[in-house]
């Protein structure tokens, strides 16, 4: 039974120290997250957003951001966006109510540049329908949640339930912080990515736990510890195929799917890393904070 | 138990046909056929524009409680009510009546069959709400009233919406209302949308107004359309745009200027007819949403019912002009609240890098198990073959809109799917340390992998379905291709992959699997 033990990786071993790192990324998180914030886009913050591609790479960033300057139409930013010919400009000012607002700025700017601008992308988001977006996209992650409490609850034990609760909370906490620190923009396709992050983070520790309760009921004499330590390393192969398939397919949309998908891919790709982290690091030793142990899986049984 | 019946086996590869043949419909030419299903590209793949249009009830209202305010004065007249101070203050009408005639008010106001207060049977409410407060009477729409306006002015707003878009001639406009005051309008394969905007943005109210020479209690300062220049305009409205019935741009011989020439309906040729007798000599306006397009000269009367407006217009100019007369006024101004207009040439290049980065993230899986698993590999292989063929059916018999989320949605299944085969691998791979039979072995694998299978892929459906109903635009396609995605996934690996090692193990039982 227990020669399987030799080529064992004793995972609890490392819970304290890394638990007290995942403590600390939460923290420094929150702590990013309520003093920095994060950089809102378009889509949640209402304004204007603008996608150029000019026909000769000659032109400066600084052009660029001279003859926007000269519109006098707030705070506008202006970066470079995949290759030296297209650039991303962000309007901040977004209650124009002027249908001729596009035009005027695509006329202004191909006059100051002496060539023709091409507007590749404009989102234009007035601030009802951001604070709508903003609203419905909270909801939809607590919504998830939610739901992801709902069905853990009923499929486990409660032990499990906090378990996994935490560790999806500590992979969007730290997701987002990271997306605070690095100042990416927050859009609409990252709240996809968060909700995905959620499911798969819940899927990686369901996983495991699956096998922890059959462990639990297959050993009757072995210390949670232990338990937790078989089972992950049972599941560990799994755990790494699917984790390293998903990065690859991931790592494929951020190279090569084009740069709007690349905030939606990182997101993603830090959130599978991170999701995967934590069903065996933060998930698992939760049960044994909560003392989880045969009885626990054989008192459900009974009921 | 690994063993399939022959119906099983039939009903699985039945589906997988059928949707192969609904995927392979994308890459065949498109005849109008029933069978012929096909993906729909969203709007940032094939560029066009998304609008989102809110409908301005706050003037209707305006102008609603003003007429009520007219017909108010007139009734309480003739029931010999004593009342003072009728006048209107934001959004009441508000007057002082004398006390004892409160109770004969209120009764005259409530009767069903009374001239002002409309009562709505299907609400159970009345159109006016109304307060009392000492000796004054403060009336107001009801929640009903309003609703009543909104859902009318929305209905109305939609109708010359979906005109004026149609007379431009766009590919397949998408036109539809959203929620109790909104529009959504989407315009595929149109890179430049000013000027629909333009056009959607005009509320299109034309009047026929005299100029008059002082500026009297009847009269506004009005500038016109284009330059600075005011004119005295007498409000009272002598034809409006609602008595015309065509309207086109044309040239005028004489001065070789481009005009807008306009039929009129009988009842309007008649009263044209009647204005222009009685004012020759004077300036008649054209007014177009409070601005003076021109205010020509009446030199002669005008008997036929149709005329023409001249003010320097370009020719483009003159055909919106025309466009916007001949679809009729909105009832209310619409606000554009939202827009996202893609490029074809960067739709092109989103399909070109979406479809490219599908391609390799395919490819590095596909040997990724082929390194991992080897001969198993192959069938985990073609189960993902499977599930994209199948993917593409579902979306092309559900004729789905594809988005570059969507696409990206595409890719995540493709990573995402081995984790089900993945998990079944292992398990038998841990079976085979214990059991002899390679049947045996395979038989359990599968069977205590099936619960965790389903737990996995549950939760990520659980997310795709919130997604989808509270995201929106783009990211809804994403929500389609990852919760369909999973579906076909199950399917796959439960039936297609399960058959597949099932022949394998059964012409091997005997050997030494490695798995």
């Amino acid at each position: 039974m227990i020669s399987i033990a030799s080529k064992e990786i004793e995972f609890s071993r490392l819970y304290k120290r890394l638990n007290i790192l995942s403590l600390i990324l939460v923290i420094i998180s929150l702590g990013m997250l309520s003093i920095k914030g994060l950089n809102l886009g378009v889509d949640f913050k209402g304004g204007t957003l603008i996608e150029i591609r000019t026909d000769n790479n000659q032109i400066k960033i600084s052009d660029i951001r001279q003859s926007f300057l000269k519109m006098n139409i707030g705070d506008v930013i202006v970066k470079n966006f995949g290759n030296d010919k297209d650039y991303l400009v962000k309007i901040e000012l977004s209650d124009n109510k002027n249908p001729d607002f596009i035009e005027k700025i695509n006329n202004q700017l191909s006059a100051d540049l002496g060539s023709v601008v091409n507007f590749r992308r404009v989102e234009n988001v007035g601030p009802k329908v951001s604070n709508e977006l903003l609203k419905d996209g909270l909801l939809a992650i607590i919504l998830a949640l939610g739901a992801m409490l709902i069905y853990i609850w009923i499929r486990f034990e409660w032990q499990f339930s906090l378990g996994a609760i935490i560790a999806i909370i500590h992979d969007v906490v730290i997701t987002l912080g990271f997306f605070s620190f690095l100042s990416y923009e927050i859009n609409l396709s990252i709240v996809a990515a968060v909700l995905t992050i959620v499911g798969y983070s819940m899927n990686d520790t369901v996983v495991i736990f699956d096998r922890i309760r059959e462990n639990l009921r297959k050993y009757s004499k072995i210390t949670i510890i232990q338990i937790s330590n078989i089972s992950t390393n049972e599941t560990l192969s799994r755990t790494l195929i699917t984790s390293i398939t998903t990065l690859l397919a991931l790592s494929s949309i951020f190279f090569f799917g084009g740069e709007i998908l690349k905030g939606f891919s990182f997101a993603m790709i830090l959130g599978v890393v991170i999701g995967t982290y934590s069903s065996i690091f933060v998930a698992t030793p939760i049960l044994n904070y909560t003392k989880v142990n045969q009885k626990t899986v054989a008192r459900e049984n009974s009921e | 138990m690994l063993y399939f019946s022959k119906l099983k086996i039939f009903v699985i590869y039945f589906i997988i046909v059928l949707l192969s043949f609904f995927s392979l419909t994308n890459f065949i030419g498109s005849e109008n056929n029933i069978f012929v299903k096909k993906v729909n590209l969203g709007l940032d793949l094939q560029g066009g524009s998304y609008l989102l249009l809110e409908v301005d009830s706050n003037p209707i209202i305006k102008q609603k409680l003003q007429n009520k305010l007219i017909t108010l004065r007139k009734t309480l007249k003739e029931n010999n009510f004593k009342y003072k101070n009728l006048n209107l203050k934001d959004k009441n009408i508000i007057f002082h009546i004398n006390k004892n005639e409160i109770i004969k008010f209120e009764k005259f106001f409530l009767n069903k069959s009374n001239p002002i207060n409309s009562f709505y049977e299907r609400y159970n409410s009345y159109e006016l709400d109304y307060s009392i407060t000492e000796d004054v009477i403060s009336i107001n729409f009801s929640k009903f009233g309003l609703i009543e306006i909104a859902s009318s002015s929305l209905e109305q707003s939609l109708e010359i919406v979906r005109k004026r878009i149609d007379e431009v001639g766009t590919n397949d406009p998408t036109i539809i209302k959203r929620g109790n005051n909104r529009i959504l309008v989407e315009l595929p394969g149109l890179d430049d949308p000013n000027r629909i905007k333009k056009l959607l943005g005009k509320t299109a109210n034309l009047s026929f107004r005299l100029v008059s020479d002082d500026s009297n209690f009847g009269s506004e300062l009005l500038s016109f359309d284009k330059g600075d220049q005011k004119l005295n305009i007498s409000k009272r409205v002598l034809l409006s745009g609602d008595n015309l019935i065509n309207a086109r741009p044309s040239l005028d011989n004489r001065s070789n200027e481009t005009i807008v020439s306009f039929t009129l309906d009988r009842v309007g040729a008649k009263k044209f007819a009647k204005i222009t007798t009685a004012n020759v000599g004077k300036k008649l306006a054209i007014i177009l949403d409070n601005k003076i397009i021109s205010a020509p000269q009446i030199r002669e009367p005008i008997l036929g019912g149709s005329g023409q407006i001249s003010g320097s217009f370009d020719f483009q100019s003159a055909t919106d002009l025309a466009l916007l007369l001949r679809s009729g006024a909105l009832p209310a101004p619409l606000n554009i609240l939202e827009e996202r207009t893609v490029g074809p040439d960067l739709g092109e290049d989103s399909i070109k890098s979406g479809s490219f980065s599908l391609l390799i993230g395919f490819i590095l899986v596909i040997f990724y198990m082929i390194f991992k698993y080897r001969f198993l590999g192959i069938i985990a292989d073609f189960a993902l073959i499977i599930n994209l063929v199948l993917l593409v059916g579902i979306l092309s018999l559900l004729e789905a809109t594809l988005t570059l989320p969507g696409i990206a949605g595409i890719i995540l299944t493709v990573g995402m799917a081995v984790d089900a085969n993945v998990l079944i691998f292992e398990r038998i791979k841990e079976e085979m340390k214990t059991e002899k039979s390679n049947i045996h072995a395979f038989d359990i694998g599968y069977k205590k992998a099936q619960t965790t299978i389903l737990d996995a892929n549950i939760t990520t459906l659980i997310s795709a379905i919130i997604l989808f109903f509270l995201g929106s635009g783009p990211v809804k396609g994403f929500a389609v291709t990852l919760g369909l995605g999973i579906l076909t996934t199950l399917f796959s690996v439960i039936f297609f992959a399960k058959h597949m090692s099932s022949i394998y193990v059964m012409k091997n039982k005997d050997k030494n699997i490695k798995v």
